[in-house]
């Protein structure tokens, strides 16, 4: 009995067509969290992600959370930036302000920095979600 | 602008927002999204209590 699990007989999964909507999607839902769900009319969704992830950051902000910049030194620092940079166009304008610093004299400060790079992370979460409907993945 | 909320305060919080991105988007429908998300959060909020209680026995 020949075997439906090899894979000389699997069926390719069809492409995702490349439309503008899968490209305009992720790179706004990137830059602003949720507005890739707003632009696809999912306004609820996309008002609670929004909510969630911009209270996140600024919460993180508020308890002198410390924003990773670019670097090539502590593989930590390096993981942290990537976590942070998920949060798109908030991550840029906290830069652009010279903002987050970090405070080491509290022990919520590192609350906030953890704070800040979970909203990147659970941005990066959005980006994939807002993709897969504009792929037609998900409803 | 400096806020110190307490560490259960800080957790539940990090709960309720972790929790409404994941039921939001690991789920499709409304009902599962709701029951996703309120799942996920009393994992969170039951992972501090029990992280809590280890480390008070362990201090003890």
């Amino acid at each position: 009995m020949p075997d439906s699990t090899n894979a000389t007989n699997r069926v390719a999964a069809p492409a995702a067509p490349l439309t503008a909507m899968t490209i305009v999607v992720p790179i706004l839902a990137w830059l602003i969290p949720g507005a890739g769900h707003f632009i696809q009319k999912r306004f609820i969704r996309g008002l609670l992600l929004m909510f969630c992830i911009f209270a996140m950051f600024f919460l993180g902000l508020a308890m002198q959370g410390r924003i990773y910049r670019p670097n090539g030194g502590d593989i930590l620092d390096m993981l942290g930036f990537v976590g942070d940079v998920g949060a798109g166009g908030l991550y840029l304008l906290t830069l652009a302000l010279d903002a987050g610093k970090g405070a080491i004299s509290h022990a919520t400060a590192d609350y906030g920095t953890k704070y800040l790079i979970v909203a990147g992370l659970l941005n990066f979460i959005c980006v994939a979600d807002a993709y897969h409907i504009a792929i037609g993945k998900k409803p | 602008m400096n806020l110190e909320l307490t560490h259960f305060s800080a957790a539940v919080l990090f709960a309720v927002f972790a929790s409404v991105v994941f039921g939001i988007t690991q789920r499709n429908t409304m009902p599962e999204q709701v029951r996703y998300g309120l799942y996920c959060f009393a994992m969170f909020v039951g992972g501090v209590f029990v992280a809590g209680w280890i480390m008070s026995l362990l201090r003890r």
